[in-house]
């Protein structure tokens, strides 16, 4: 069974998601199987880089029209590279990128792409979460055609099975070949401009010791300055789950998650937050977090070491309070 | 412009998740059901739209009977028409054959433009815009913000990764995926609910927008979640948890 696997760059560098994907399509096949794909104007370094890993081969899929990122570009693309590999699945790191183009490439080849996978069984049998983090469903690929498959960020460890002790000899000197896609401007319907910062980040919550953050369980932009008082008697950073950015009763740039920043203070402490996918991406690589949520079976508790099941209303100001006398 | 909407009826966030008895779905008895809140986003988006530049706003919708009740809330809201497709199977189908239910009902609508959130709530795919512009042959950007219409098309403000932006130029019609945050949602009127009722509300069956086809992609099971941590769970009154947590933060995990 052949895999194709496409590799996400970043900065000319791959990204770390890519590697990821990698190990999630070792399962699937061989490292002889697995075909990597680097895509874009000049990809010389890249597949470098790539071939350096336990790989079947690698395939640099270059066009002047794959410079920048376009959703016509790359499904155009890939579309007759897998064509041409004929891969028995093709599979992606679950990025916005991907996301933006993968379902509409999937669709070409009359297939639906098993997105955000955050396990892969004997099958193979896929597994992704439902109902925001509180079912995970099992997926199976059904008829013929090639299976699409994007894998969630920090689902499957990179290190431990592409630099492990069982690499094959021939690691580190995968083939390279190069793919000319026929692409036309006019193909090309969507005019990208260059990526900008939001707003001048005052706060690098990346660097924070302790972070105190808050979700939809506080109700009220009224009642926030029950966990600001909770965050000072911590001497911690007050964060949110994207919702409450949303509404607007916290600046942007508090927002952990996929779409804000990335943490991983030594203390993270959720306050009523029930723990969707994304937010959790952000925020799981904390050295201890702590959850304070009503819904025992919220999916926070999945990732929590400890945890209080109760009203938040009453919870956080006992806490504040035994804060305060553990200090004195 | 001409503006369609697709939106989901999804579970009510707050709703208890039991597993039904076949092991393949949630038990849908007595719970609670609303609009699948990315969705609500782009309503507003396309709202807004025909606020500034005039047009009409419709909205499309799949699933049972029960569907009719976001369907008029939309209405409420100020969508000027809807199409419900009527059917029941919708879990069972994958992306594909969800979004090929919703194309195959605003294809001959010939809308200027497609908004939809960009992933629902329940099975959470994000997928269902990027094909529907697949398959009506649409240009399309995913995870917007904010729509701008120009002399030419479109420009939208889309979101990336760690808080990262970008423009983006597209010409009409399009499809496009709307993030959640980048408007104030509204909230339906007393009349807004009184002229919803008046307000034409089409169905549609899959059956007749020939929208069928086998799946390649089957929900074989659903269960809850492994824990990948064992969680130490505080007991006791507010208090009692609170002194406890503290305790275990100092001696144990050494984060005090």
């Amino acid at each position: 069974m052949s895999v194709l696997l496409v590799l996400e760059e970043s900065g000319g560098k791959i990204k770390r998601a890519s590697w990821e994907a990698l190990a999630a399509a070792q399962r699937l096949g061989p490292a002889e199987s697995i075909t990597a794909v680097v895509i874009g104007a000049q990809t010389a370094a890249l597949a470098a880089e790539a071939a350096a890993k336990p790989l079947g081969k690698v395939v640099r899929l270059e066009h002047p029209l794959l410079a920048q990122y376009t959703a016509d570009g790359f499904s155009l693309a890939l579309e007759q590279l897998i064509g041409t590999e004929k891969p028995a699945y093709v599979v992606f790191p679950h990025t916005y990128q991907i996301r933006d183009y993968a379902p509409a490439l999937a669709c070409r080849m009359g297939q639906a792409l098993i997105g955000d996978v955050v396990g892969i069984d004997d099958g193979p049998v896929f597994t992704r979460q439902l109902m925001q983090g509180r079912l995970i469903g099992s997926y199976r690929h059904a008829g013929s055609g090639p299976c699409f498959v994007s894998v969630q960020a920090g689902a499957f460890r990179p290190d431990a099975n592409v630099a492990g002790p069982d690499l094959p000899a021939d690691a580190g000197s995968a083939p390279i070949t190069t793919f000319t896609p026929a692409i036309e401007p006019a193909q090309i319907r969507s005019k990208p401009g260059e990526p900008f910062r939001g707003s001048e980040q005052t706060v690098d919550l990346g660097s924070a010791q302790r972070i105190v953050s808050v979700g939809r369980g506080i109700k009220e932009a009224q009642n926030l300055p029950l966990v600001r008082e909770l965050a000072t008697a911590l001497g911690a950073e007050l964060a949110a789950s994207r919702p409450i950015c949303d509404n607007g009763w916290l600046p942007m740039e508090r927002q952990v998650g996929s779409s804000g920043q990335t943490v991983a203070p030594r203390l993270y402490l959720a306050v009523g937050i029930s723990g969707a996918i994304q937010h959790l991406v952000g925020m799981k690589g904390s050295q201890c977090i702590v959850a304070i949520n009503k819904d025992p079976d919220a999916p926070i508790f999945e990732v929590a070491d400890y945890g209080i099941v109760g009203d938040l209303f009453e919870v956080v100001p006992a806490l504040t309070e035994a804060v305060k006398a553990a200090k004195q | 412009m001409k503006i369609v909407v697709a939106i989901k009826q999804v579970l009510e966030r707050d709703a208890p998740v039991r597993i039904a008895p076949s092991g393949k779905w949630i038990d849908e008895s007595d719970v609670q059901w609303a609009m699948n809140e990315p969705d609500a986003y782009a309503l507003e988006e396309a709202l807004l739209l025909k606020e500034q530049a005039g047009g009409e706003v419709i909205v499309v919708s799949a699933g049972p009977e029960r569907v009719g009740s976001t369907i008029r809330e939309a209405l409420a809201k100020g969508a000027d028409r809807a199409i419900h497709i009527l059917c029941d199977d919708l879990n069972g189908r994958d992306a594909l054959g969800a979004a090929s239910l919703l194309a195959a009902a605003i294809k001959p609508e010939n809308p200027d433009l497609v908004l939809t959130g960009l992933q629902s709530e329940d099975v959470g795919l994000g997928q269902t815009g990027v094909i529907v512009a697949e398959l009506l042959g649409l240009p399309h950007a995913t995870m917007i913000l904010h729509v701008e219409k120009t002399d030419s098309g479109l420009k939208v403000k889309r979101e990336l990764e760690e808080g990262w932006f970008q423009s983006i130029e597209l010409p009409t019609p399009a499809v496009l995926t709307v993030q959640s945050g980048g408007n104030k949602l509204r909230y339906a009127t007393l009349m807004g609910i009184k002229r919803a009722k008046t307000k034409e509300l089409r169905t549609v069956s899959a059956a007749e927008l020939g929208a069928e086809g086998a799946p390649s992609v089957v929900l074989e099971q659903i269960a809850a979640p492994k824990k990948q941590k064992s969680t130490q769970i505080l007991s006791g009154s507010a208090k009692e948890a609170a002194a406890a947590l503290v305790e275990k933060l100092k001696t144990e995990a050494r984060v005090l």
